[in-house]
């Protein structure tokens, strides 16, 4: 409802925006800034920018005076606000009014103010917010006062100069011009803006960089040509002119963005780029979304099934009214009242006449307060999540968002889950676990014990907590307690780390910091490593000192070494330390830019640069011999050499900074002392910064970086300063990140690039072959190959580390395109793209490192919970293949039992054929393990794959099929099985399949795997990613969910909800889903009930006053009976009523499934509902009728007690599908009555003349003495709710549902309760699958007994405990769960039933073994072929021959073999 | 709901923990089992059972008499001739006969009652001024709009009181007469006390006299088209019971609920004898000035002589409908007794 007001608002705001757009558009492409300095106002003279927005904000929708017109305009957007209206002003037509005209506005009134209210509450607030942020003081340069003065914001112009002072939030869009860092630096938070909690560098234009003293706005001539406001944070392009006529290009890293803070900067000066609204900040702004839930879409069919209803019910009347007229003939009866002309009406315009009235009269049936109704409880909801303490973070201090107001009740009907795996399920924090150097593995075998122990250490602590007590909440210990129970099951939990308690030391460790827990910084050392690394450099040290070359360094040392440094200089990293959070660490002494234009490479690179060096040539011969015999004995022996020689003053010069002693700003000492390791690396991503910490661990640490130059210590070298050339960032379509540094020792200009194994292996030099050193590279490919593939067998992150050593003339050849492009103001993205591509060739392998992405805590446990409540989970992740699968083991999303399908294809051809022989293995398979090997079976079971499913319901009926299967496909692949010729077939496989694993998919595919599902299963979708890359995805879900993780806030923004962590999803599900869906469901079905219980009564009236449109009711009841009178008890029971406790609801997911298959509210229970209705409106209307009958009661004596007995039978059939009593809904239900009395009593009373034309004057107080009112008011509500009560209390005792269970065990004690789920976890499963609900367990269930096997029945039973201790079961159907049980029990059948795989499933060697088979189905398709013979090679040569007993006659042949 | 809480610390966000809003609240949460509403349900039936009983017995104790005249004996002349509206003005009186065999004991009632007659219709039932039966002086000049067609005559004079509602006044009289062994008796009837107190009092008033006679207030109105003589004629016996506040019109003006309802006439005057008791057995006769017709609609007329309980006149309905949704309370009970016995414990063993 509102989502319409908010779509007309948002596409207002759009178009408005648009055409100002485009008017601004007609003028000029770009934006051009003129210093508001340059022009005098004073003397009227105007700057041109100052038609650009100023910096005044308002977010406001209305003004005082708008408010009105606008708000009703919006409001009327609204159908049924119209339709509401239409009935009043009908009322104003003499002929057909029914009530007091002014009355029947009331509702409507009502109803429009409250959203009105509503409206100017949020319009306010808005408003003050405004105001605040309107009237914040900056500082902006005057120049009457030639000096800086204090301004507000709002005064803040385009073209002013702004002054910045540190912990600043900057007003508007700033282009930076001066700062008061010695490196024209300047920092900024964006946390604001988008999350990301690290500290961005910003530099000062370029032009303005060697300004010497302070920037003088007076001075400043230039222009700036910049691009139109838009809303991309990441892109600011345009150039500065300046008076000269230079231009000089700006980028996003000149621009300071409205919102952010200024960190670290004591001043900086800026001018106003952007203002007010077009700050790319107010343009990212949108507001919440709105979405219709399911629930809405089927309650919006029977709001369209009311109005048949009642237009039937009108037509009756109609019809009626016309045959009773019809019947007195020409001869009109006294009181058949003439028109007011004093003509007779004819029976036929008295019938349409008629129609109109009733349609006034039966209003009610539309129920005009269920959508205000829904949006409060719907707030109240989304309250009530906000306030769970359950899904509280503590470590970073943020709740559950709901982000869209209006689905809550869809998160309890989800169907299909799609998750992202990194930064979802993995914490995405990372663990340095092992690496390759040079073809060598170094197994870090005393880092991997350390991070065990760190696991021990959380759960000792955590039982320390669960034992203490400690904690204030109850159900917290509970929850802990059973978390460990669960872990002491798992035998994988050495994935699982991080605790609540360790989190918190990280936290409060690090509260400054990105991504840097104890256990990512302490890195255990390889001790071999360590040693190489030493003897490295002291080796280089020795070399140094004695003018060796460098290049007589063994290769392998070389490497090792050139490893680390890669390690460390190779990443965005920026050292902070600690005793002054975000101060830097200041580690220069010489200004210098990397190398931006061709003048300065040759200045820099040239002899010219001798001269102007040689001021600083003081270096010390040590220095200068070693570098002499670095340059000169270089391995590499091009011409090379001259320009050495010529570079040799030069790089002297670097050689001095790297090796002189430390400065004394910088306290020395720190190096050698503990506090060393302190220092604080804040990364971009946090590989980066746990590979900076391994390195470190190695003492190769990183101390310092500037934009022009990393400092790096290493053990006996002490300091290095590598000249930074160039960094070409990460990005996601080249997956690798390079930087070209000047190597200190060497003096070579080297380029370390870090990336994607896949890509950088394809980037690597050809080794030479017949030479010795190409048959080591040769090697030392073909053996990190091996340990790359190792790696992502254990579920590790890898990454390549290569160099490459650049000559200068390459290097300057390279330089020239890329300077150009970075210059190119059109297509500088795609240019810059292209010169990075030219740069990273030819590579030398130097090695791999392994990095672990741990699970977050608690994910195999969420994942297993939300699998039992019937939930798919499809995985989606960009990661390869062999990653993603061992993540997947690890989080059980895939079972070490469960068969793996793994689709790789290298074509469309090849895609079809193996996702058809999937297809025909999975419903041989089906047969073989179904049980029922009947013909029909077979053939209602296959052509059950063929057909799609026409409606939700049937599609859950199909997901008897899911097996346990697991099917992996990789991007390509999925690129062919989405083709539309295939995706009917694929999607018929996964369904089956238990889980779905697509890996190495791009965000696109992701959607349009969501999108496919969600579509043609037509189920319920839910995505939850925390990356950019999810973005789409989530978007195009039902439900989309963002992990409000290290990735930025960019999943965050497009979700519907945010979570803190992946494992909140359960709570969020389980328990508020569930709770929301069966209050909402419960509320409009009672709602429905109610109005047409109440508009029945005046139906049946109309029998008895010729279809006059007459109603008993006083048309005050009638009016206020929903909107006051009966309205407070089901927002009361619609905000708080819980069918089942949150601790059930998380111990039995299986109740979920009431959710996913609309048990609370499904077609037929709207129309048991009006059954209901009508039934009790008859009782209420005809016990007052056959008691009054031939009596001389008058008409609203009469009608009162049926408005009272409407009302108690109302409250109290509210009261039996209220399932629990808080004081609240006693205290509304009372308040109801009172409030009917009262308002009655008062009402009978006022005024005997005011109503007209009905005049009930002292009735209440009449009937109050009247000792048939009281028994009345007994015997109707009490024969009116026998029916229901009756069924309920059957029905809960005969066929209870799974609710209905969970409920009965919320009643026993805590303690009792706890023993019953965790001994009969796999008993209540079956018991409470929702297929046969009504079979006590005690009996034998039918489907074991058919078991072809022949295995009994016996089995069950006894089966029950040894199943429990086993994995996870599929939820899904009863049958198949139980005669897994029966398998299970007999040994010599679980030998048949289970493929090879099952008989070492907890051998971790299987895992790569199959990872990369690829399933290979060749079934004859002429015979149905109802066995499969399983044959399997892998590298172990494991092979295992199959024919399971159940026809032995016909075998088909399933292959898999290793594809690698 | 959330006053701004000035908290900070790492903790600053932390939802409160207060039962309220972690849904805690202490709540009993009632199973509607067989086991859980057993007990409830026989005891209702046990209530009920008690109560129908109860008014069963006190209905036991009234009597009623409908006497129909529409056609009956003599009146069928006067039918017949009110078939006719030409003879409206022509006075008609008919007498009926008949016999009480158990004597009425304490209050007797007499009501007039009419049959399928639809004083609850909708336009039927609008068409009044409360205004004006309330005395205001400019509603009694200018009638409300939902009196027409019956706000001003012809010559545009308005009527008083307006409206088809007072215009299709019921105008039968009746006269009660019971045959002693010493010849007939008119049964003496008190006319007076017939309406609401409130109504008298409150709801209906005469136009402020200022020392004017009744005749004079209403000057400038006219009657009813169908009346005979004006409001302020209506009783010719008292004068303080015309105009507004005659019982007869608040009767009339007290719209029936159905078609078939009756209207309170009088009560006997227990004060002589032999009617101390109320009405002895014997023959009585009806006398009856018949004025209204009913046969345009197919209507009935009749006399009621009724005696009332607690809880009103003769009516089985009450007594019997406590009895039977006792017994079916107490079916239902007895089923669910069954279920329970069958079922319910094996479910409680279940979750055991």
């Amino acid at each position: 409802m509102a989502r319409e007001n908010e779509d007309a608002g948002m596409a207002e705001d759009v178009s408005k925006a648009k055409s100002q757009r485009k008017s601004k558009a007609k003028e000029t492409k770009t934006r051009t800034v003129h210093a508001n300095t340059l022009h005098d106002f004073a003397k009227g003279e105007e700057n041109p920018s100052r038609r650009y927005a100023n910096n005044r904000i308002k977010t406001t929708k209305y003004t005082v005076l708008s408010f009105l017109p606008k708000n009703l305009f919006e409001q009327f957007h609204r159908l049924a606000n119209v339709y509401f209206v239409f009935i009043a002003l009908l009322n104003f037509v003499p002929v057909v009014n029914t009530f007091l005209p002014e009355l029947a506005l009331a509702p409507v009134l009502f109803i429009l103010s409250v959203t009105a209210i509503k409206d100017i509450w949020e319009d306010y607030r808005r408003h003050r917010s405004d105001m605040e942020i309107n009237h914040m003081d900056c500082l902006v340069y005057s120049r009457a006062e030639k000096g800086y003065v204090e301004k507000y914001w709002k005064e803040v112009r385009v073209g002013d100069f702004i002054r910045l002072r540190c912990n600043e939030i900057l007003p508007a869009d700033v282009l930076l011009l001066s700062s008061s860092d010695p490196d024209r630096l300047c920092h900024i938070e964006t946390a604001t803006l988008d999350g990301e909690t690290n500290l961005k560098q910003r530099q000062v234009v370029r032009s303005f960089f060697d300004l010497d003293c302070d920037f003088d706005p007076l001075k400043y001539n230039s222009v700036i040509e910049c691009e139109k406001p838009n809303n991309d944070l990441n892109r600011f392009r345009g150039y500065i002119i300046h008076q000269s006529g230079k231009k000089d290009a700006l980028y996003k890293e000149n621009l300071l963005l409205r919102g952010c803070t200024i960190r670290n900067t004591e001043e900086a000066v800026g001018i106003v780029i952007y203002a007010g609204h077009e700050t790319k900040a107010m343009l990212n702004n949108n507001g919440p979304r709105y979405k219709r839930s399911k629930l809405e879409r089927q309650m919006n069919v029977d709001v369209f099934w009311c109005v048949i209803i009642l237009l039937v019910m009108c037509l009756f009347a109609a019809l009626g009214h016309g045959l009773w007229m019809f019947q007195y003939g020409d001869k009109r009866p006294v009181f058949d009242v003439l028109s007011p002309e004093g003509t007779n009406l004819s029976p036929i315009m008295s019938a349409i006449y008629l129609f109109l009235t009733m349609i006034i009269v039966f209003q009610v049936l539309i129920p005009i307060s269920l959508f205000v109704s829904i949006e409060i409880v719907k707030i109240c909801q989304v309250y009530f999540i906000h306030q769970d303490a359950d899904l509280y973070d503590e470590e970073t201090d943020s709740h559950l968002q709901c982000r869209a107001l209006n689905i809550t009740e869809d998160l309890g009907q989800m169907q299909y889950i799609f998750s992202d795996k990194t930064g979802t399920l993995t914490e995405n924090k990372m663990v340095f676990r092992r690496c390759t150097v040079a073809g060598v593995e170094y197994s870090h075998d005393a880092n991997a014990k350390r991070i065990a122990m760190y696991q021990e250490m959380d759960s000792e602590e955590e039982e320390c907590i669960s034992h203490g007590g400690t904690l204030p909440r109850r159900d917290s210990v509970g929850s802990h307690q059973s978390a460990r129970v669960l872990r002491s099951h798992s035998t994988k939990s050495h994935r699982r780390t991080g605790s609540r308690a360790e989190a918190k030391r990280a936290s409060i460790l690090s509260k400054h910091t990105a991504f840097s827990s104890p256990m990512e910084k302490d890195i255990t050392p390889d001790p071999q490593l360590l040693d190489k690394v030493n003897d490295c450099s002291s080796q280089l040290d020795f070399m140094r000192l004695h003018s060796q070359p460098m290049s007589q360094l063994p290769s392998d040392l070389s490497d090792v070494f050139d490893f680390f440094i890669a390690l460390t200089i190779c990443n965005t990293v920026v050292v902070s330390s600690p005793n002054q959070p975000r101060q830097k660490v200041r580690m220069r002494f010489e200004l210098k830019s990397p190398v931006k234009t061709i003048e300065d490479f040759i200045k820099r690179f040239t002899p010219s640069r001798l001269t102007s060096g040689s001021n600083n040539s003081s270096s010390s011969s040590l220095n200068r011999s070693s570098n002499k015999g670095g340059s000169s004995m270089q391995s590499c022996p091009s011409a090379e050499s001259t320009l050495t020689k010529l570079n040799e003053e030069q790089s002297s010069s670097v050689m001095e900074h790297a090796f002189s002693p430390a400065p004394p700003s910088y306290d020395g000492k720190a190096f050698c002392t503990p506090d060393e390791g302190e220092l604080r690396y804040e990364a971009e991503s946090p590989d980066e910064a746990a590979l900076v910490y391994a390195a470190r661990a190695y003492k190769c640490s990183l101390v310092g970086r500037l934009p022009d130059q990393v400092t790096v210590e290493l053990p006996h070298l002490g300091k290095l300063n590598f000249e930074l050339l160039h960094t070409l960032g990460f990005d996601s379509t080249r997956k690798r990140m390079s930087v070209v540094v000047r190597h200190p020792l060497t003096d070579q200009i080297t380029v370390y690039t870090k990336g994607a194994d896949s890509v950088i292996m394809e980037l690597i030099r050809p080794p030479i072959t017949g030479n010795s050193k190409g048959r080591r590279q040769k090697k030392i490919l073909c053996r990190t190959q091996n340990y790359l593939n190792l790696y992502a067998a254990d579920g590790l992150r890898t990454l390549c580390i290569a160099k490459k050593v650049l000559s200068k003339d390459e290097y300057a050849r390279w330089l020239q395109h890329h300077l150009q492009a970075e210059t190119a103001i059109q297509r500088r993205e795609e240019l810059l793209f292209e010169s990075a591509l030219r740069l990273e060739t030819n590579l030398q392998l130097l090695g791999a490192t392994g990095i672990e992405d741990r699970l977050q805590d608690g994910v195999p446990e969420t994942i297993a919970s939300l699998r039992k409540a019937g939930l798919q989970i499809w995985v989606l992740t960009g990661d390869k293949q062999e990653t993603a699968v061992n993540i997947a083991y690890a989080c059980k999303l895939l079972d070490p039992e469960e068969e793996l399908l793994t689709l790789n294809a290298d074509s469309q051809e090849a895609c079809k054929l193996l996702l058809e022989e999937s297809l025909h293995y999975i419903q041989a398979k089906f047969l073989c393990s179904s049980g029922d090997a009947s013909a029909k079976d077979f053939h209602a079971n296959v052509s059950s794959f063929e057909i799609y499913p026409s409606s939700p319901l049937s599609s859950h009926a199909a997901s008897d099929s899911v097996h346990r299967l697991g099917l992996v496909i990789d991007g390509r692949t999925l690129a062919y099985a989405l083709d539309a010729s295939l995706e009917d077939t694929f999607l018929t496989v996964a369904r089956s399949c238990r889980s779905v694993l697509c890996c190495r998919s791009t965000p696109l595919q992701k959607s349009m795997v969501v999108k496919l599902v969600r579509n043609k299963l037509k189920v319920m979708t839910l995505a939850i990613g925390d990356g950019a890359n999810d973005v789409s995805m989530i978007q195009v879900a039902d439900v989309g969910v963002g992990i409000s993780g290290q990735e930025g806030m960019q999943a965050v923004m497009a979700s519907d909800f945010a979570l803190p962590r992946f494992r909140y999803l359960q709570k969020l599900l389980l328990v508020h889903g569930h709770w929301c869906y069966s209050r909402l469901a419960n509320m409009i079905l009672y709602f429905f009930y109610k109005n047409a219980m109440f508009v029945a009564l005046i139906f049946w009236y109309q029998f008895y006053c010729g279809f006059s449109g007459s109603a008993m009711i006083d048309q005050w009841y009638l009016i206020f009976f929903n909107l006051m009178f009966s309205s407070f008890p089901q927002l009361i029971s619609g905000t708080l009523d819980k069918d089942v406790s949150a601790e059930t609801l998380q111990q039995l997911p299986q109740l979920y499934t009431s959710g996913q298959n609309s048990e609370e509210y499904k077609p037929y229970m709207f129309w048991m509902n009006m059954i209901d209705a009508f039934y009790q409106s008859l009782v209420c209307f005809f016990i007052p009728y056959f008691a009054y009958t031939d009596s001389d009661v008058d008409l609203f004596t009469w009608g009162t007690p049926i408005t009272t007995i409407a009302l108690l039978t109302i409250l109290l059939h509210l009261g039996i599908e209220t399932k629990t009593w808080t004081w609240m809904n006693c205290l509304s239900i009372a308040f109801s009555v009172a409030l009917f009395f009262t308002v009655a009593l008062c009402y009978n009373a006022s005024c005997p003349t005011c109503y007209p034309p009905s005049n009930p004057y002292w009735t209440i107080q009449r009937l109050l003495q009247d000792p048939v009112f009281y028994l009345l008011c007994t015997i109707a509500p009490v024969a009116a709710l026998l029916p229901r009560y009756f069924y309920r209390a059957c029905h809960s005792t005969l066929f209870p549902n799974p609710v209905q269970v969970g409920r009965q065990l919320d009643k026993l004690p805590a303690d009792t309760r706890r023993n019953i789920l965790s001994l009969s976890r796999v008993k209540m499963g079956s018991w409470l699958s929702p297929r046969q609900p009504s079979l006590p367990v005690g009996k034998p269930q039918n489907c074991t007994q058919k078991d072809q096997r022949g295995t009994e029945a016996p089995a069950k039973r006894a089966g029950a405990e040894s199943v429990q201790q086993g994995p996870a079961h599929p939820p899904d159907p009863h049958s198949s769960s139980l005669k897994e049980l029966g398998a299970k029990n007999d040994p010599l059948l679980s030998e048949e039933l289970q493929p090879a795989s099952t008989k070492d499933p907890s051998d971790p060697s299987w895992v790569p073994s199959t990872q990369m088979d690829r399933v290979q189905l060749n079934l004859p398709p002429s015979r149905a072929p109802p066995c499969v013979t399983y044959v399997r090679s892998s590298e172990t040569a494991l092979s295992c021959e199959q024919t399971p007993p159940c026809s032995r006659g016909t075998t088909a042949e399933a292959e898999l073999y290793t594809a690698v | 709901m959330g006053k701004e809480k000035s908290k900070s610390g790492p903790l600053a966000r932390r939802p409160d923990n207060s039962a309220f809003k972690q849904q805690r609240l202490p709540a009993w949460s009632p199973m509607l089992t067989a086991s859980a509403v057993l007990p409830f349900f026989y005891l209702l039936a046990l209530i009920c059972m008690l109560l129908g009983v109860w008014l069963l017995l006190t209905v036991q104790n009234t009597q009623e008499m409908k006497v129909d005249y529409t056609e009956a004996g003599s009146c069928n002349l006067c039918f017949e001739m009110r078939k006719n509206v030409s003879n409206a003005g022509q006075r008609c009186t008919c007498m009926i006969m008949f016999s009480i065999e158990k004597a009425f004991k304490g209050d007797v009632f007499i009501y007039y009652g009419l049959r399928n007659f639809h004083q609850n219709l909708r336009r039927y039932m609008d068409s009044r001024d409360d205004g004006q039966m309330l005395g205001r002086k400019s509603n009694l000049k200018s009638p409300s709009s939902y009196c027409k067609p019956f706000d001003v005559d012809e010559k545009g004079v308005p009527i008083a009181p307006c409206g088809a509602v007072a215009n299709s006044m019921f105008n039968d009289s009746f006269i009660l007469t019971y045959y002693t062994i010493n010849g007939p008796t008119v049964v003496p009837l008190l006319r007076k006390g017939l309406t609401w107190y409130t109504d008298k009092n409150v709801k209906y008033r005469n136009p402020k006299m200022d020392n004017l006679t009744l005749p004079e207030v209403f000057e400038g109105t006219t009657r009813p088209p169908y009346w005979q003589k004006p409001v302020y004629q209506l009783d010719p016996f008292d004068p303080n019971n015309n105009g507004f506040i005659n019982d007869d019109l608040l009767v009339w003006m007290r719209e029936a609920a159905f078609p078939n309802f009756k209207k309170l006439y009088g009560f006997l005057y227990r004060a002589n004898k032999p009617f101390t008791k109320g009405l002895p057995a014997g023959n009585y006769s009806v006398t009856i000035s018949y004025n209204f017709p009913v046969q345009y609609f197919k209507g009935r007329k009749e006399v009621v002589l009724t005696t009332v309980s607690w809880f009103g006149g003769q009516n089985h309905f009450l007594p019997i409908a406590y009895l039977v949704t006792s017994g079916l309370i107490l079916l239902t009970a007895v089923v669910l007794t069954v279920v329970w016995w069958k079922f319910g414990k094996d479910g409680k063993n279940m979750a055991d």
